[in-house]
């Protein structure tokens, strides 16, 4: 079982390599084969680990603290699951996107870059969910960035390549950040294995050194994250590449360095989370969701506006730091679940959501040449499809019932009146007003009646992969046991020295 | 605490740091940024070095030396993209600098 992990990093490279070198018209059979072999793998060691528990690999039969440890417990599990779901469904949606059509030979270069970059991406991001060793982590944050930044690049036109340089520039600067502190931590545990330093931080006192990686590991990962004020790079970025570049980067590339974060924050630095640590990144959070969603809504363009949404979702993800941190007593040992089950479900809601409004953005620039906002109208009755898929979607991001958003939101609120932080219930029900404001903005538009000028149907099929993901956002509403029970099977706060089984 | 090698090693790493990071703040050329970062990632190569030193009583610690030629070969791919990627910039839009930076130097 352990070698699947192996695997889930080497199909997608291989992948890579072979869409790469093969200079065909095969290219986007072969890249959506692999594509499918990388997500199904993904799912089924989510499943085994969600029937037998955590699973290890020592790379080369050396072990840590000499050799590299692949580790995948529930809450890797339920990362890798999120990927493959929404990786599955985004590589058909790219298959169709860059389907050749009459379209010149721009829209064939797109293609055969994309399958290379996306696989290698997807690659990065599998070992970025399973590694636990902190350099290779740091090879896998530096290769998401790489090829994020080139897939902008190739899909983006002019101003994707400005975008892309800004994003290259703040990506680059977040890694050697987070390579400073990897390299203090190293000074101060002698070991790269996250899982060893989390034991000896545990028996360790509270440092000086400790607090400056801290310092320096989070606000570089960050600046990788989007987390406002370091969000500047983000909203051009998304919005400027392919609609399935966007799905990815605004759908799985940001919550890449966010897991890292949740991974060092509660395993090694767990007795540097205090009430107030958890309390300043609460006041942060709330920054990005109320800025984000203003902005958001001040937006002429459909797919800035989403952008910008990214934004304010990723304010949510941060709420997990004050609402598991326990604000009563200074016990650090009671975390509180309920937070950070709701938070972590929020990210896979987001992912499917996010996903099939970036694809229905696409559609609309497709089908009506561009995406500017009173250009929508007659959206609803010329792509009935498109239209139900992006409300579908916009419902599980307001967190109405029932939908993914709503499950999650549930849990955050009940996480915040249970340690009595009546503050944060707040910021969660605004932010879901603020996010219903542009959703509605949008669907009336798209419902005011007009014929727009030039419009040419979209793929069908493309349509159907859009709102794929939109149900499947509400769909996750209705049964959420099995993930939650995958997240509890192993989670960063339960780094138990048996924690493996050395398989 | 005594001033050791490796001390004097790792704060000249610490300020070397800084002024790659003052360099990438303070400069909009795209060229001054990216050699900023690298300024930036020798920082890191350097401090590894005094970690290295400083965990062992003789000799060093190989494990440090190794991130840093691993670290030396990701800073090149990245470096090396990001030059292309400034000059395809140049190339299609005739600017050395992001749009926002237009006004300085």
């Amino acid at each position: 079982m352990s070698d699947a992990l192996v695997w889930s990093i080497l199909i997608p490279l291989l992948g890579a390599i072979l869409t790469f070198w093969l200079n065909s018209r095969w290219v986007a059979a072969i890249g959506l084969a692999f594509s499918l072999a990388t997500g199904s793998l993904a799912l089924r060691v989510a499943y085994a680990i969600w029937r037998d528990g955590a699973v290890l690999h020592e790379i080369g039969g050396w072990g840590a603290p000499l050799g590299i440890d692949l580790y995948a417990d529930g809450l890797s599990a339920f990362m890798l699951a999120t990927n493959g779901l929404v990786g599955l469904l985004i590589s058909a949606a790219a298959y169709l996107y860059f389907e050749p059509k009459e379209d010149g030979p721009r829209q064939g270069q797109e293609r055969r870059a994309f399958w290379p970059l996306w696989l290698f991406l997807w690659g990065a991001l599998n070992l970025a969910y399973v590694s636990s060793d902190a350099f290779n982590l740091y090879v896998a944050v530096e290769l998401i960035g790489l090829a994020g930044v080139a897939l902008i690049v190739v899909t983006g036109g002019r101003d994707g390549m400005v975008a892309a340089m800004r994003y290259l520039l703040a990506a680059l600067l977040g890694s050697l950040g987070y390579l400073l502190g990897v390299a203090m931590l190293y000074g101060e545990f002698h070991t790269l294995d996250l899982r060893l330093m989390a034991e000896l931080s545990a028996e360790a006192e509270s440092s000086l050194v400790l607090w400056v990686a801290l310092a320096l590991i989070s606000v570089g990962l960050m600046v990788k994250t989007a987390l406002f004020p370091l969000h500047f790079w983000l909203p051009p970025a998304h919005s400027s590449a392919a609609a399935p570049v966007s799905a990815v980067l605004s759908a799985l590339v940001v919550k890449a360095t966010f897991y890292l974060l949740l991974r060092l924050w509660f395993g090694v630095f767990s007795d540097q989370m205090t009430v107030s640590f958890g309390q300043l990144f609460g006041v942060l959070a709330t920054l990005a969701i109320i800025g984000g969603s203003v902005q958001a809504i001040l937006q002429r363009r459909l797919k800035i506006m989403v952008a910008y949404s990214t934004v304010a979702h990723i304010g949510y993800l941060f709420l997990i730091l004050p609402l598991t941190i326990p604000y009563r007593g200074n016990d650090t040992a009671a975390w509180n679940f309920d937070g950070f089950s709701g938070g972590m479900y929020h990210l896979l809601s987001h992912a499917l959501a996010k996903s099939a409004m970036f694809l229905a953005a696409g559609i609309v620039i497709l089908s009506m040449g561009n995406d500017r906002l009173r250009n929508l109208r007659g959206m609803a009755h010329q792509l009935p499809l498109t239209t139900f898929a992006f409300g579908l979607a916009g419902v599980s991001l307001m967190g109405l019932p029932p939908s993914g958003g709503f499950v999650a939101k549930w849990f955050m609120v009940n996480a915040a009146i249970e340690s009595s932080q009546w503050w944060w219930v707040i910021v969660l029900l605004a932010g879901g007003l603020l996010t219903a404001v542009y959703v509605f903005l949008v669907l009336r538009y798209a419902f005011l009646p007009a014929h727009p000028p030039h419009f040419r149907a979209p793929p069908r099929r493309l349509e159907y992969v859009a709102l794929t993901l939109a149900v499947l956002s509400l769909a996750i509403g209705f049964r959420a046991v099995e993930a939650f029970e995958l997240l509890e099977a192993g989670t960063p706060f339960l780094t138990a020295p048996d924690g493996g089984d050395g398989s | 605490m005594p001033l050791t090698s490796e001390i004097v090693f790792a704060l000249t790493a610490v300020i070397v740091f800084c002024l790659g990071l003052y360099g990438l703040i303070a400069y909009a050329h795209l060229v001054r940024k990216i050699m900023a970062i690298n300024v930036m990632g020798s920082a890191v190569f350097l401090f590894f070095g005094a970690i290295a030193r400083r965990n062992f009583e003789e000799g060093s610690d190989p494990v440090p030396q190794a991130m840093v030629i691993t670290g030396i070969v990701v800073a090149v791919a990245a470096t090396a993209f990001a030059l292309t990627l400034a000059r395809r910039l140049h190339a299609e839009t005739g600017q050395t600098q992001l749009p926002e930076e237009q006004s300085r130097r």
